[in-house]
């Protein structure tokens, strides 16, 4: 059953709009700093690109794809209808009018104070109440998926909730709990000061608040992509879930771990304790486990589907596999690209070979193939999927595309490995400008040119993909038929304790009370840790 | 439900899960608070609860050292884009009367003639700044900071509100036309030094920094050399004295050329 579909294209058409936008802002940022382009002698004009383009793929796309996917999914995986349709309108509305109200003050270059907010500068308060409303038209979205999830359990007493809404529901606590932090942020932290009641700010507690945000926002972004994998892939290349507790098992690991280990992102921050920081390290080696979890029970779907198909071989069944089906293209690019930017994040969180490139273009060559590739490039995948359930027509540019999934994975490759590698040279990230006559620079200027070219590659395929949805819109008319997802080898039967929530969120909060409890009390009760704000923007 | 009582300590996922996590979580406070403190000679602990105590990042209280006071004489002024606080109506005039005493050295029409700086036209916010620290004593003049010494605040206020008001006067600008010095329109990225047009007008205008335009050279010279050497400390958070430290005397120079020769109508107010 999938009744919302205008709730469910307008959340994807939205997304995928402001992410074409976003995209150009990303291709001129990286053109306009390279050996490529002449300086364009004002630095502020890269901050206000940067703000918007960091808060836009940040907080606006992941979160309306997240929502929207996860109306389908409560619809269709449950086959109930939507509970509560109005109130995720007026969720959708809130974004919008969120995501206007924070993107003005930044095009006047009033708040040009990038996604993290970096305190002490502080911008226009429109700018950080966009940004509030955006997070809690999502908040709706998380009371949405609890309330039809209780409705469907309440109908079914005892009954396996299915996979896709059981992790759906993880991912929409876990993203519930884990925006409480930059919540706290913005309301006790910068508000008071960007309305000027207060005119000094605590930045090292902002930044522990955000930390809190940080590492799950991550998890929050990744989650779409991961129930994908798990509940589409399989389906759409013909073959089984080959192991439906170690899903659960993986979403239930992200829902208590992934939160309470953001203190990596402060290493480098010296008003955070060492003991901290190295629990939280030691727990951020625990949330591999999960993605490990992921890859192999993955692996061994697929395998099952391609000796489904009469494969055989050790690996001789990778050539069975229906690699003409733009599903199976993108998860095996998205595999290889989480490969790659894996391998990449155990570097950055280990504490030592941290300090390397902290603060580095690596980190952002690492999240851009992490976030923007493998995760963004399963994002295409759904779109893909539902989009004939959505419209009721037919999706007939299967080479449009494939190329479109090929241009983003060369493409990210291209732009995100000479990245990582300037990184490791040296050159640091959020910087305007870089002087490549400089002996100490030169050397960079061939990778940065590369990743520049890499960055117009992105935006083609970018552009392609919102071209093939435009295209599939006008296509006839062609009953899809019933959408699904995939089945699991042995269906659940019983699932004891991995069928609700309330013993992992209770373990979630009280790791967040160990985690964070100390740090975050220590900071707001000593008296002499705020300096004074630097406002942005405003008048001499 | 049959999911529904596995929130109580007699469920065995309950006791499982509370006590996995519990677990690794004593295993790694453990590893952190005290295994790693001691394993760290130059922290040199004094015992267990003072390794406890560094770690969570108190203030420790082992070290014989009295903590480093910051120097009492940093500037207390807050700058935001609303300062002063509106002028009182009578404010100019007052300003007016208050600046003759100002005159010898700031000129009368607040233009000097003497390499002191020129006040006419300059952002309240700035001068109010300058001479609030002048006042408190975060930045120190022998000839200047006797006459901000007495001034009061509403005094201040008025001088600010007087020199902005009046006009910025042309002068003599024989060169021009002269080109830009690299430092002030790229600044030098490599040492982390921005552009000063990014502040101080040209690119952008940040609030608290004064335009510079038309200041005798010797004046920006001087200030740039004692904002380097950390003579002059009342910028917020360091911000001069982190460009002028890395400034070459070279480019220190270009500056002080360039600005003195420019004149003040290249930029706006409001
Ligand atoms: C005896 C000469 C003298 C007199 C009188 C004097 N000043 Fe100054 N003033 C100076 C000098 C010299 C400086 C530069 C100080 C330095 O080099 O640090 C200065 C600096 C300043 C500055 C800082 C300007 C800037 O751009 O940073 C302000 C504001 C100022 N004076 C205001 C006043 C006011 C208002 C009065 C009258 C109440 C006054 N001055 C009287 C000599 C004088
Ligand atoms: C980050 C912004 C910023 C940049 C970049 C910057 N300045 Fe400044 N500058 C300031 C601020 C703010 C002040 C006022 C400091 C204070 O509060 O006393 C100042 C003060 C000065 C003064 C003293 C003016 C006076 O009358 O007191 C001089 C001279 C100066 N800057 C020169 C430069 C030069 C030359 C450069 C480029 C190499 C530069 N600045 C770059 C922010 C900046
Ligand atoms: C055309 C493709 C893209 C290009 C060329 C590009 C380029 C850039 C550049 C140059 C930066 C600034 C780095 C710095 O100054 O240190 C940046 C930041 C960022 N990008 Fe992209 N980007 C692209 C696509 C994406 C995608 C698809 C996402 C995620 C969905 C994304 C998310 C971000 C985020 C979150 C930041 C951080 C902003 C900040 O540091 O404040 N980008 N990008
Ligand atoms: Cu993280």
């Amino acid at each position: 059953m999938l009744n919302s579909r205008r709730l469910v294209l307008a959340h994807f058409w939205l997304a995928f709009t402001v992410f074409g936008l976003a995209l150009v802002l990303g291709a001129w940022q990286m053109f306009i700093r390279s050996p490529l382009h002449t300086w364009i002698s004002n630095p502020e004009w890269y901050y206000r690109s940067l703000t918007a383009h960091g808060t836009v793929m940040g907080y606006v796309f992941p979160t309306l794809v997240a929502m929207g996917f996860g109306y389908a999914i409560s619809e269709v995986s449950l086959n109930q209808p939507l509970i509560g349709r109005k109130w995720a309108w007026a969720g959708f509305w809130l974004i919008v009018v969120g995501a206007v109200m924070a993107m003005i003050p930044v095009a006047l270059g009033r708040a040009s104070v990038l996604y993290t907010f970096y305190p002490p500068l502080i911008g226009s308060p429109f700018y950080y109440l966009g940004v509030v409303l955006v997070v809690v038209g999502s908040w709706i979205w998380v009371a949405l998926m609890s309330v039809n999830l209780h409705a469907w359990k309440k109908a079914n007493p005892g009954a396996p909730v299915p996979l896709p809404m059981f992790a759906n529901v993880a991912g929409s606590y876990l993203w519930g709990w884990t925006a409480v932090g930059a919540a706290l942020e913005l309301l006790l932290q910068i508000l008071p000061v960007a309305f000027g009641l207060k005119s000094t700010i605590d930045a090292g507690l902002s930044r522990v608040f955000f930390s809190w945000t940080l590492h799950a926002i991550v998890y929050f972004w990744l989650m779409p992509t991961y129930i994908a994998y798990y509940t589409i892939v399989p389906r759409a290349i013909g073959g089984k879930v080959y192991s439906d507790t170690m899903a659960r098992i993986s979403f239930i690991l992200f829902l208590v771990v992934a939160m309470p280990i953001g203190m990596h992102h402060t290493f480098a921050d010296p008003q955070v304790g060492a003991g901290f920081k190295f629990i939280h390290s030691a727990f951020t080696a625990l949330v591999a486990l999960p993605t490990l979890l992921t890859v192999f029970t993955i692996c061994a779907s697929v395998e099952i589907a391609a000796r489904m198909r009469g494969g055989r071989g050790p690996l001789g069944w990778i050539r069975a596999l229906p690699w003409s089906n733009p599903i199976m293209l993108a998860v095996a690019f998205s595999f290889v690209m989480l490969g790659f930017g894996g391998a990449g994040g155990l570097i950055n969180m280990s504490y030592q070979l941290d300090t390397t490139i902290h603060n580095t273009q690596w980190i952002t060559g690492h999240f851009h193939l992490i976030f923007g590739g493998a995760i963004v490039i399963m994002y295409f995948a759904i779109a893909y999927d539902l989009w004939p359930h959505l419209t009721g027509r037919a999706m007939r540019d299967l080479g449009l595309m494939r190329l479109q999934l090929w241009l983003w994975f060369v493409g990210m490759i291209v732009t995100t490995f000479p990245w990582h590698w300037v990184g490791i040279l040296g050159m640091p990230r959020r910087m305007a400008y870089y002087d490549y006559t400089d002996p100490a620079v030169a050397p960079q200027a061939v990778s940065v040119m590369l990743s520049a070219i890499g960055g117009f590659i992105l935006l083609a395929s970018g552009l392609l993909f919102i071209v093939i949805l435009l295209r599939a819109q006008r296509a006839p008319r062609e009953e899809a038929g019933l959408y699904r997802f995939s089945a699991a080898l042995h269906p659940p039967v019983a699932v004891p304790a991995l069928n609700s929530y309330a013993l992992w969120i209770a373990l979630m909060v009280g790791l967040t009370v160990t985690n964070y409890g100390f740090p975050i009390a220590q900071l707001a009760l000593r008296s002499d840790t705020s300096v004074p704000a630097v406002y942005v923007g405003a008048n001499p | 439900m049959s999911d529904d009582n596995v929130l109580s300590p007699r469920d065995p996922w309950f006791r499982r899960a509370v006590g996995i996590t519990a677990g690794i979580f004593v295993l790694t406070a453990l590893g952190g608070f005290i295994v790693l403190p001691y394993a760290q000679p130059e922290l040199k602990v004094s015992g267990l609860w003072d390794a406890i105590c560094s770690a969570a990042g108190v203030v420790r209280t082992s070290s014989a050292q009295a903590p480093v006071q910051p120097d009492p004489k940093l500037t207390k002024v807050v700058i935001t884009s609303a300062l002063p606080a509106t002028p009182a109506p009578d404010a100019i005039g007052r300003g007016a009367t208050l600046a003759q005493q100002c005159a010898i050295c700031h000129g009368p029409t607040g233009v000097s003639r003497a390499d002191s700086p020129n006040l006419a036209g300059q952002y309240a916010a700035s001068i109010y700044k300058q001479l609030a620290d002048f006042k408190n004593g975060a930045r120190v003049n022998a000839i200047m900071s006797p006459f901000a010494a007495n001034l009061s605040e509403r005094d201040m206020q008025d001088l600010a509100a007087y020199y902005a008001y009046l006009p910025r006067l042309p002068g003599y600008h024989p060169q021009q036309s002269q080109p830009a010095p690299k430092i002030v329109i790229n600044g030098a990225p490599m040492r982390g030094v921005a552009p000063c047009g990014s502040c101080h007008g040209a690119l952008d205008n940040k609030t608290g920094s004064p335009w510079l335009e038309g200041q005798p050279a010797a004046y920006v010279k001087a200030q740039l050399q004692a904002f380097a050497s950390g003579e002059r400390r009342n910028d917020i958070s360091q911000q001069m004295r982190n460009i002028a430290r890395r400034m070459t005397p070279e480019e220190i120079d270009q500056a002080a050329e360039w600005y003195a020769s420019q004149p003040p109508t290249l930029i706006h107010t409001n």
